[in-house]
Order: C-alpha cells, then sequence, then structure tokens
C-alpha cells in the first residue's frame, strides 16, 4: 500500500484537532458540573427539623462494603430513631445501594467529591456531618 | 583615512560582535520558546490546553523549566567516566550552535554607510562590491551537524549504562545512514546552483519577484532532505536513540541538571538549524516580495520559515508514532538513497539537454 497517503491523512487530522476546542477542565479554577445522578458523598435527608431515618438497618444490610454503621435510639414519643449513623467513606464504594434501599428516602448521594482529609479518623462521617450537607 | 585593525575597519568588528549577538540571543530565544511552542501545538492537536499556569497561559514555562533544572543536584554515576561524562553535553550543544554562523539570515544592510551582510561568517568587500562568505558553507554545515552525534555517543558510552549505550549505539547508526541521505539529496540544489556559498544559494533562489526556491525546481530533494534531517537530529518519529518505552531515555538516562538542560538546548538548537538550512537551501532563504527593496524585511521572511518549519516538525511529532528501529534502516538505505541517487541522475539529465 501507498505509505504517504496514511501519513498525510493523519496530518490533516492533527491539524483539524489543532482548531477544536480543547477538553480540558482548568480544575481548582473551573469546576466540573457533575450529573445530576452523581453518587458522590452520603446526606441524611430531614423533615421537620429531624433525620427522616428511622433506624430500620435496611442499609447496613444492602451495603457490600459493610461501611454503614446503624444503632437505634427511642425519643419522647416512642418513635425508633437512629442514635448513631455513621458511614466510613474509605471503606465506602459509592454504589448507591443505601439509597435504594431506604424505604423513608432518607438518605441521599450529594454532588460533593472531594473528600480528601488529613488523618484516618476524618473520613468517619458521623450523623451531624452528614446532616450538614443539606 | 579609516582607522584599521589587521587591516579592518573598525566597523567590520562591531558589526560582527552584533552580529554574533543578535543570532545567537535569536536563537536561544528560540530554543527556549519552542519548548513551550511546541507543548502548546501538541497539546492542541490533541484537544488539550498544555501549560496553562506559569505565567499569562503558561508564557514563563521555559524560564520556569530552565530555573528549575538550573538547582537540580549534578549527579555523575560512579561508574561513569567522569570527564568523558561532563564534556559529552558540550560536544553535543556546541556544533548545534556554531552551525548557524554561516546561514544568511538577511540581505546586505547599511549602517553608518557600512554595509553589513546579514550572515555571521560574510562581510561586504568595498573594492570588489560584493559579499564574501564562506565559500563552503553546506559544506561546513555538514561537518558540523554530524559532529553533534559524538556527544549523544560519548554520553551514551561515560553513562556505563545499558539504556545509554544502546541510544548512544542507534545514534550513530542512524546517523550515518541518514547523513548519506541528506548529503545526496542536496547535491540535486548543488547542480543547479554550482555554488556550495549559502549566500549565493539565496541568492540565485531570488528570481520571480523572490519566489523562485529550489523547492519548486527540487520537491523530491527538499522533501527527501527534511525528513533526512529529522532522522538526524533524533526527533521523533526517528527519536531511537531516546525512546522511553524501550531505553527509558536512550542516552541522557543518567544525566540530570544542566547538563540534562543542555542535551535538550541541543535537541531544538538542533532543529532551528535544520528549519534554518531547509529554508535557505530549499525555501529562497530570506527572499520574499519587496525583500530586496527593504532589506529589513530579509529577517522577518527568513524567521517566518524558519517558524514555519520548526511548526512542521512539531505537527509531525504530534502526528507519527515512532519507526521501529529496521524501518528506519530499511527507509534510510533501501528508500532514501536509492531515490536521492536517482534525482541526482534526473537532475543532471534535465540539466544536459537544457
Amino acid at each position: 500500500m501507498n505509505p504517504i497517503t496514511p501519513i498525510i491523512n493523519g496530518m490533516k487530522i492533527t491539524l483539524k484537532h489543532m482548531f477544536m476546542k480543547p477538553v480540558t477542565l482548568q480544575y481548582p479554577t473551573e469546576r466540573p458540573k457533575v450529573a445530576a445522578r452523581f453518587r458522590g458523598l452520603h446526606a441524611l435527608n430531614v423533615s421537620h427539623d429531624k433525620a427522616k431515618c428511622v433506624a430500620c438497618y435496611l442499609c447496613p444490610t444492602v451495603c457490600p462494603a459493610k461501611c454503614i454503621t446503624v444503632e437505634a435510639g427511642e425519643d419522647a414519643n416512642h418513635d425508633k430513631f437512629a442514635a448513631v449513623y455513621e458511614i466510613d467513606i474509605l471503606r465506602c464504594i459509592f454504589c448507591g445501594y443505601c439509597v435504594e434501599a431506604c424505604p423513608v428516602d432518607a438518605i441521599r448521594m450529594t454532588g460533593e467529591f472531594e473528600l480528601a482529609n488529613y488523618s484516618r479518623k476524618d473520613f468517619v462521617y458521623s450523623k451531624d456531618r452528614l446532616l450538614e450537607k443539606k | 583615512m579609516e582607522f584599521l585593525i589587521l587591516g579592518l575597519p573598525l566597523m567590520y568588528y562591531a558589526a560582527m560582535v552584533a552580529k554574533v549577538l543578535a543570532a545567537f540571543v535569536f536563537v536561544l530565544l528560540t530554543v527556549a520558546y519552542a519548548t513551550y511552542a511546541e507543548r502548546k501545538i501538541i497539546g492542541h492537536m490533541q484537544v488539550r490546553l498544555g501549560p496553562m499556569r506559569t505565567g499569562w497561559h503558561g508564557l514563563l514555562q521555559p524560564i520556569a523549566d530552565g530555573l528549575k533544572l538550573f538547582f537540580k543536584e549534578e549527579i555523575v554515576p560512579s561508574q561513569a567516566s567522569t570527564f568523558a561524562f561532563l564534556v559529552a553535553p558540550l560536544i553535543a550543544l556546541i556544533p548545534a550552535f556554531i552551525t548557524f554562523a554561516v546561514i544568511p539570515f538577511g540581505g546586505t544592510i547599511e549602517v553608518l554607510g557600512y554595509k553589513i551582510p546579514l550572515q555571521i561568517a560574510a562581510y561586504y568587500d568595498t573594492a570588489a562590491h560584493q559579499v564574501f562568505d564562506v565559500n563552503v558553507g553546506v559544506l561546513y554545515i555538514l561537518a558540523m551537524s554530524s559532529l553533534g552525534v559524538y556527544g549523544i555517543v560519548l554520553a551514551g558510552w561515560s553513562s556505563n549504562s545499558k539504556y545509554s549505550l544502546l541510544g548512544g549505539l542507534r545514534a550513530s547508526a542512524q546517523m550515518i545512514s541518514y547523513e548519506l541521505a541528506a548529503g545526496l539529496s542536496i547535491i540535486a540544489v548543488f547542480m543547479l546552483s554550482g555554488t556550495l556559498s549559502l549566500n549565493r544559494i539565496v541568492e540565485l533562489q531570488s528570481g520571480m519577484g523572490g519566489f523562485e526556491w529550489y523547492v519548486f525546481k527540487q520537491p523530491l530533494a527538499a522533501l527527501m532532505f527534511f525528513i533526512c534531517s529529522l532522522a538526524e537530529i533524533n526527533r521523533t518519529p526517528f527519536d531511537l536513540p531516546e525512546a522511553e518505552t524501550e531505553l527509558v531515555s536512550g542516552f541522557c538516562t543518567e544525566y540530570s541538571s544542566m547538563k540534562y538542560a543542555m542535551f535538550f538546548m541541543a535537541e531544538y538548537a538542533n532543529m532551528v538549524t535544520v528549519s534554518a538550512l531547509t529554508a535557505t537551501l530549499f525555501l529562497g532563504g530570506w527572499n520574499g516580495p519587496m525583500a530586496v527593496a527593504i532589506p529589513l524585511l530579509g529577517p522577518v521572511y527568513f524567521i517566518a520559515k524558519v517558524y514555519f518549519l520548526m511548526f512542521v516538525c512539531m505537527w509531525i511529532r504530534a502526528t507519527l508514532p515512532r519507526y521501529r528501529y529496521d524501518q528506519l534502516m530499511h527507509l534510510g538505505w533501501k528508500v532514501f538513497i536509492p531515490l536521492a541517487l536517482a534525482n541526482i541522475v534526473v537532475t543532471g539529465i534535465i540539466g544536459y539537454i537544457i
């Protein structure tokens, strides 16, 4: 086969690409727009100033990484609520099964994706930190 | 009575120093910003941005790189042959720069009644009313450009590392194969010009409004010379002496700091020289519309042509993957040398008939 035509075709392609808009995102200054269904950091939904969670234990049951710790408590109205709700982000695989499993729509996933931290204990998100992400 | 030093007026020396400074500052700046341009151009060809952070659109990147390399630790491997190891980058760098001495970058300009040809190794003889330059300019360039490979071979050998040695050996083998084809392909130009003086070659291309370029008469020779030159200066797609995939970094594997920077400067300076030489031999040098009437346009046309050819080098780098070693040898010995010989024969026959 003629060896020159492919070279010329290749050079045409590179020249054409030179005038395209670069796809680079200047990250810290330009932020990516995450999709609506993006699975980032979890958040506990709030209703009437209380977390909606009823401590049914479906999310730690379904969690494949076993990163959710729930302990139930009983409030003044004899309603069950999550006295402890912790997610270990280091173990979490962001599969979103907890959201699917929740019967009362108490947990969702946000677009938050910058989860770096300085110490290991900071990666365990306690209930109040998860609530803050409303 | 004019003041003379060794039989030459003072203006001669002043002009010489000025030309040397201008040409070297130009080459050094071009070398520094060629690295930036290369990263930018290849970046955009890959639909990226390239350097953006250091200064406006990354414009200070070459300076930052230079500073970084300058302050890095100098490492000489304990098993290396120290003297050869230290001297190798200089041997690579110096021939890359001194080739610029004979390349004419403009016509003759007149300063304070003294005529200065814009070519470092040239002067205007007031008695004979013509420019004298090195009458074997091309030969000088070919000699110097093949000296550059000594630096690479020496670097490869003195590093005492298998990768470096292989890189150096590849460089010498590649140089020998492509030097021949490059030399043969420009013989066709000399058959047309009848001279080796670069100044005269440029003058001969000044017809037809500055567009009587040899590339139109010798398109095959121009193409072959450019490709062979790419191979000679180890540019992609012929950068086998520093093939990262096989040889880590080839001959400069063991080098660090400024010595490494020197190899890089040599590589880019070689690119400038090759572009300048191709522009001079085939693209009419500093010729162009109105270049004879307005002498200051000469350098502008020349720089434009050099930068265009350097852009082509980068364009090729962004497009083509590296050749395999046997393909490289096949291309050199079995394609380019026969083609160059055939080109000489055809040029000779046509020249004989006309």
